[in-house]
């Protein structure tokens, strides 16, 4: 019998931890499980699933996208408006239109990462600001309304693939898992999807490999800001009203789904089926601390904060225990490796 | 003479020309802009802001990052409101979050130093804790009601027309000037942030440095959370949300790199004042805070490729006997 492989087991493991927190709220919330608590954590993971998926790639090539939650109410607007305008396009173009504007926004932040090798941090926390400054000066502070789109767009958000005593399977829910599935299938089993991970695991390497480093950091800002384009139109369509403030703060949850699902904040490792985990578990706690009588909802911001610090250490920790491991079974005696981050203490 | 020639084209002689043709502009454009009335009100409505940016030219030149500051800053302002809604003497409260302040730099130092996480993860994580834990505390509640010396730290003239809160900075921006370039621990500092193995084969012992840095960083920022409620004359949740964009921005701007090991305090300043009057100009030209956050995104963007310019500008200006 083979024992698992690591990232098998990681994924068991945050599937346990997902089923302990139902477990544990069920037995603290009355009615807790119900249709509805599915049917509301479906709707809202499908949402913020897109940009978690984008964000992944990012973090694979060790880098971040703070810019992800501006692009999403920018598209958000942007193709509200157009919808506006142009009542009459054809459903299936409207999708494709908003997640063309994110890649482009995500191409921005692409080319000033890739061209000047300048901190992806630091950039995506200028275009956060600059892409919601656009958002403002074009939108002048008026809002989308309802009232204003063709109905077919918020009926898809409320349209069912199936319907089983209460439990309501959406279609946006599906078309965010199948974002998932497509993901994982590009980044396990394609060539194209296993360079993001050996420009994160070893770019030195990669280099040498062949691999194209600029192309393929380029590449992983694209793909974020077109999926955060995706979710912009998921976005429109589950609530109807824009706001100026719509998506701010979601790059946060993004970057918590991705870390918490087991993707290595220093790039290299990880899956997008950690992600779908990650966010799902995000959500439910979320959720359910609303309704938790013993403790404040103001308590949310704070536990994704601790947690997303739990989950990058824990990681930290695993990672360097392995190294030591396979330190030792090569070199008896050997002294491990740097730690991935290269601040292992003297 | 090339000593004179290199400083006057320096990072910091480019930050002067920039800031005199700022001023310039800024007088050109609005009768009110040099009035010393609307240079020290130039100054009070983002003290807290430059007084953490001092703090955070240390971390920076280090190695470092600290996203969380601006956390801290509303985890100090939504504490002291709280222990003021309990009961307590705005005189105990005062220390006590001062040391709440140094306990949250403590804590980020443990994961950095200790753990060995990179400080951009560890204050990304506790930038949305400590702000988690400030909305906990006041949750959706706005208070105020300090006592009137309380707000008059922030609020009123002390000597001259300058109130405490800016004369405090005057002497921390001494104070950091003296530290960082004359004292043994801002060269530790420097030479951290340009190589670490360098600094540790060299017998500096780094994590005190780096612990002592990142402790300091949410200490000033404590203080300047208290200075906030002192100025403003209440708190809320979102006591300081994204004073980050700005206070990183100065200091890239001020030319410490992002990767460490280069910087200095005049610069810092120089920066201060360029994006204050840029943001004062701008208040006056009436756009809203959105667009100038915007403008301050493409700003930091521009900064953190100051050695991009920086490595141009010295290629155009000096010989390459004058570089070395």
């Amino acid at each position: 019998m083979t024992p698992l492989s690591a990232p098998a087991l990681r994924l068991l493991v945050l599937l346990a931890v997902l089923a302990l927190t139902v477990v544990f709220f069920a037995t603290q919330i009355p009615n807790y499980l119900d249709a509805r608590l599915f049917n509301r954590i479906s709707t809202s993971v499908a949402v913020i699933l897109p940009v978690a998926v984008g964000q992944a790639f990012v973090v694979l090539t060790r880098n971040i996208d703070l810019s992800v939650g501006s692009i999403v109410g920018a598209t958000a607007y942007a193709t509200g408006g157009l919808l506006g305008a142009f009542p009459d396009l054809p459903p299936l173009l409207v999708p494709l239109v908003a997640m063309a504007m994110g890649g482009c926004l995500g191409a921005v932040n692409g080319f000033l990462v890739s061209r000047f090798a300048l901190p992806s941090i630091i950039v995506t926390l200028g275009t956060l600001a600059i892409f919601r400054s656009l958002l403002v000066q074009f939108s002048g502070g008026a809002s989308i309304t309802m009232a204003s789109l063709p109905a077919w767009v918020p009926a898809f958000a409320q349209a069912n693939a199936l319907s089983w005593e209460g439990i309501q399977l959406r279609w946006m829910v599906l078309l965010a898992l199948a974002v998932v599935i497509v993901a994982h299938v590009v980044l396990a089993r394609t060539r194209a999807g296993r360079q993001f991970y050996a420009v994160g695991s070893n770019p030195d390497a990669a280099a040498f490999a062949g691999i194209d480093l600029r192309a393929t950091v380029f590449r992983a800002f694209v793909i974020s800001g077109a999926l955060a384009g995706l979710a912009g139109f998921l976005f429109l369509s589950r609530f109807g009203n824009i706001t100026v403030v719509a998506g701010l703060s979601w790059e946060l949850r993004s970057v918590g789904a991705v870390v918490v699902g087991g993707v290595n904040i220093f790039g290299g490792s990880g899956s997008v089926l950690g992600v779908l985990i990650g966010a799902t578990l995000i959500d439910l706690i979320d959720t359910s601390l609303v309704r938790w009588a013993l403790v404040s909802e103001f308590w949310r911001e704070a536990v994704l904060g601790f947690l997303i610090l739990g989950a990058v250490a824990l990681d930290a920790l695993l990672t360097r225990r392995l190294l030591r491991r396979r330190a030792r079974r090569s070199l008896p005696g050997a002294r491990p490796a740097l730690a991935p981050s290269g601040e292992a203490r003297p | 003479m090339t000593a004179l020639r290199e400083r006057l084209t320096s990072w910091e002689g480019f930050l002067l020309l920039v800031l005199v043709l700022l001023y310039a502009w800024n007088a050109l454009a609005s009768p009110v802009f040099l009035t010393l009335g609307n240079q020290v009100n130039l100054f009070q409505l983002s003290i807290e802001k430059v007084i953490v940016a001092l703090a955070m030219t240390f971390v920076i030149i280090n190695g470092e990052i600290d996203l969380s500051v601006a956390s801290v800053m509303g985890l100090a302002a939504c504490s002291f409101g709280w222990l003021h809604g309990a009961g307590v003497p705005a005189a105990a409260a005062i220390p006590l979050v001062l040391l709440l302040g140094l306990a949250c730099g403590g804590f980020n130092a443990f994961w950095v130093v200790r753990v060995g996480l990179p400080s951009l993860v560890v204050t990304l994580a506790t930038m949305i804790a400590f702000r988690g834990l400030a909305r906990v505390l006041v949750e959706d509640r706005g208070i105020g009601g300090f006592p009137a010396w309380f707000n008059a730290l922030g609020q009123k003239p002390l000597i001259g027309p300058f109130p405490f809160a800016i004369l405090l900075f005057f002497a921390m921006a001494a104070l950091a000037w003296v530290l960082l370039h004359r004292t043994v621990f801002g060269r530790q500092v420097t030479v951290i942030g340009a190589s670490r193995a360098v600094a540790e084969y060299s017998g500096v012992d780094v994590g005190r440095v780096k612990t002592a840095v990142l402790v300091a960083s949410s200490g000033v920022a404590a203080l300047a959370g208290l200075l906030f409620a002192a100025r403003v004359g209440a708190v809320r949740g979102d006591v300081a949300l994204g004073f980050e964009l700005d206070i990183i921005t100065i200091v890239l701007l001020g030319g410490v790199s992002i990767f460490g090991g280069v910087g200095s305090v005049t610069g810092t300043v120089l920066a201060i004042l360029i994006v204050l009057s840029l943001r004062n100009g701008m208040a006056l030209a009436n756009l809203t805070g959105h667009i100038q956050s915007g403008v301050l995104g493409v700003l930091l963007i521009l900064s953190v490729m100051v050695p991009v310019f920086r490595g141009w500008f010295q290629r155009v200006l000096h010989r390459p006997e004058a570089v070395s």
